[in-house]
């Protein structure tokens, strides 16, 4: 599967253009940039060495060089990544919350006015551009009312935080929360809490009606099935027998969704990421576009690709573990 | 043509909240379009023209929506900036369903080996994240209202195929088609003549819901600045224009044009929704 994206990606950006080195250079003004461009960057071989070269390269964790300096791409996307990743995982956390909180209470309130207006809620997400709704919260908390900071990861003003520093040694993860607390600064922590909520909020709640459906449609099932009703008439209470007990079972389709959802936040993301100048993944590619640098974009779609295959396995594995009837 | 608009939407509303969703989605899409198309008449001001007012005026009763940084009027922007985006959502559907019913069709009809291979490749492309394989692309081909369509499409192409693919497989093995096998009738007569018809509804839904993706793609796309380069107005363009506004405190600037792009992905949602409920419960699932 990863095989055939790296080749999909492979055949859109190397093959169909026909020449990326022209595409950079927009017009064949000067021969000699060109060739020593092809040269240095291998593209003056045939397409099946090219190929060849770009997988293995792969294999060994190369992304190719810069056609704008001919640095190394797999660097810059290192240093890139953590923040989209930070960004993503708060912004599912919040979809999922978001989503299976209001689906409960729809489930709860099935076919009266809070149902449909929950169910209401969730079409309009489906139907609002992603930075439409992140320019309206920019607009709103963050340049209205100036609660909240809305671009960059943290403040200008403010070193980003060390992670863990014990002698000579030094560890980092770069998600700007994690590294807070591992340098146990909590100033940081907040800061960069506070710099992240804007960027999830618009993502979360862009992908909370998937969630809202889902959660919807399985709870109403749930909650008339026998052990709730049994549940129910053992007299606990009903927040506990639908959020303990109901909601446990309805919970591993959930959990399917947040990797399926997973594809479709990182779109968002990079979106996201343009309008609060979010030094992300996504930053990166819209960036490279404008500097026609075919090799750095290729580079970070590959590993979009390879991340949401990762994610996707990982989900697989954690079902298998939830739920022993895939083990059989 | 009213005689017959007027009975159908009865009978639709009949069919209770799912017949209102399509009543209220169909209304939503054909007012924008509407809207569109007669702007160059009802528009108080040439929309291109700069300096018809001050610059960054906000909404009052000459300027019903304000004006831009160049001085041009929202109003008129707004009325008149749907052009693009219905145009490249149009065409994309358009190409998805060129490209996707026939191989859906014939692919789960072949089985076999070839059904495999369309099977990966059409799941490798699913799974990708669409916007970031739309990006790609488009940023190869270049800037143009086909060049964006095709980009668009090549992401949608697997929705098709797949919702296809497992309609026609479940469709194959009905008695019907097995005698029409029986007395003799050739593939294409069983394809085209006796699955088809059945998997229209299905792929009348997955068309509609795709609209509303196509919009919100064609908007991501101008907004990261591989739109089409206008001349005209359009909504993604006025968007991402006003993005740079936002610190001027000029919330008319993006806030018109941005509501057009969800009434109009808004209306297709609820029709996409309405009628999978009304042709295809299962779909629901």
């Amino acid at each position: 599967m990863i095989f055939i994206l790296l080749t999909l990606v492979f055949v859109v950006i190397r093959v169909l253009p026909g020449d990326p080195v022209l595409l950079h250079f927009e017009k064949a003004e000067n021969p000699a940039a060109m060739e020593e461009m092809r040269q240095r960057l291998g593209l003056d071989k045939p397409l099946w060495i090219q190929y060849f070269d770009y997988v293995a390269a792969l294999f060994r964790g190369d992304l190719g060089k810069s056609m704008q300096d001919y640095s190394s791409v797999t660097q810059q996307i290192f240093s890139a990544f953590p923040a989209t990743l930070e960004l993503a995982i708060f912004s599912m956390i919040i979809a999922v919350s978001v989503g299976v909180f209001l689906g409960v209470e729809a489930s709860k309130a099935y076919n009266k006015p809070q149902d449909h207006a929950i169910r209401i809620f969730a079409i309009v997400t489906y139907a609002i551009p992603v930075f439409f709704l992140g320019m309206i919260l920019q607009m709103s908390l963050g340049l209205g009312l100036h609660w909240l900071p809305v671009g960059q990861r943290i403040s200008p003003m403010t070193q980003p935080p060390l992670g863990l520093a014990v002698g000579g040694f030094h560890f980092a993860t770069g998600l700007y929360t994690i590294d807070s607390l591992l340098e146990g600064n909590m100033y940081k922590f907040v800061e960069a809490l506070r710099y992240l909520v804007l960027p999830s909020l618009t993502l979360g709640l862009v992908l909370c009606g998937v969630f809202i459906r889902l959660t919807r449609s399985n709870m109403f099932e749930t909650l008339r099935l026998d052990f709730v009703t049994a549940a129910r008439a053992r007299g606990l209470k009903e927040s506990k027998v639908t959020y303990s007990y109901a909601l446990r079972n309805a919970f591993l389709p959930v959990l399917t969704m947040m990797g399926l959802q997973f594809a479709a936040l990182l779109g968002g993301a990079i979106l996201t990421e343009t309008t609060f100048s979010w030094p992300g993944l996504g930053r990166y590619i819209v960036d490279r576009i404008n500097f026609r640098d075919y090799i750095a974009i290729q580079g970070a779609v590959v590993v979009f690709g390879i991340f949401v295959s990762v994610v996707s396995l990982t989900v697989d594995l954690l079902y298998a573990y939830l739920d022993p009837r895939i083990r059989l | 043509m009213l005689s017959t608009i007027i009975p159908g939407l009865t009978s639709l509303a009949r069919r209770g909240l799912a017949g209102w969703l399509i009543i209220l989605g169909a209304a939503l899409v054909t007012l924008v379009i509407v809207m569109t198309a007669i702007s160059p008449w009802i528009a108080p001001y040439n929309p291109g023209e700069i300096n018809v007012g001050q610059p960054l005026m906000s909404p009052n009763s000459q300027y019903l929506f304000g004006t831009n940084d160049l001085g041009q009027d929202v109003y008129s922007r707004v009325l008149s900036g749907g052009g693009i985006m219905l145009q490249v959502s149009i065409l994309s559907v358009i190409v998805c369903l060129a490209a996707g019913v026939p191989l859906g069709l014939f692919s789960s009809y072949a089985g076999g080996i070839i059904d495999r291979v369309f099977c990966l490749v059409m799941d490798s492309i699913y799974a990708f994240p669409g916007l970031v394989l739309a990006i790609a692309i488009a940023a190869m081909i270049g800037r143009g209202v086909i060049n964006m369509s095709l980009s668009i499409a090549v992401v949608y192409i697997p929705s098709y195929f797949r919702v296809i693919r497992s309609q026609v497989l479940s469709i194959k093995e009905m008695p019907y088609v097995e005698a029409a096998n029986a007395v003799g009738a050739r593939s294409r007569t069983i394809l085209l003549r006796y699955i088809l018809p059945n998997i229209v509804p299905s792929i009348v839904v997955i068309a509609t819901v795709n609209f509303a993706d196509a919009i919100l793609t064609a908007a991501g796309l101008t907004f990261i600045g591989l739109g089409v380069p206008v001349s005209i107005p359009d909504w993604g363009y006025d968007l991402t224009n006003g993005r740079r506004l936002l610190t001027s405190g000029a919330w008319w600037v993006i806030t018109f044009p941005g509501l057009m792009i969800i009434f109009l992905a808004l209306g297709f949602t609820l029709m996409g929704e309405g009628l999978s409920e009304l042709l295809n419960p299962r779909l629901e699932q």
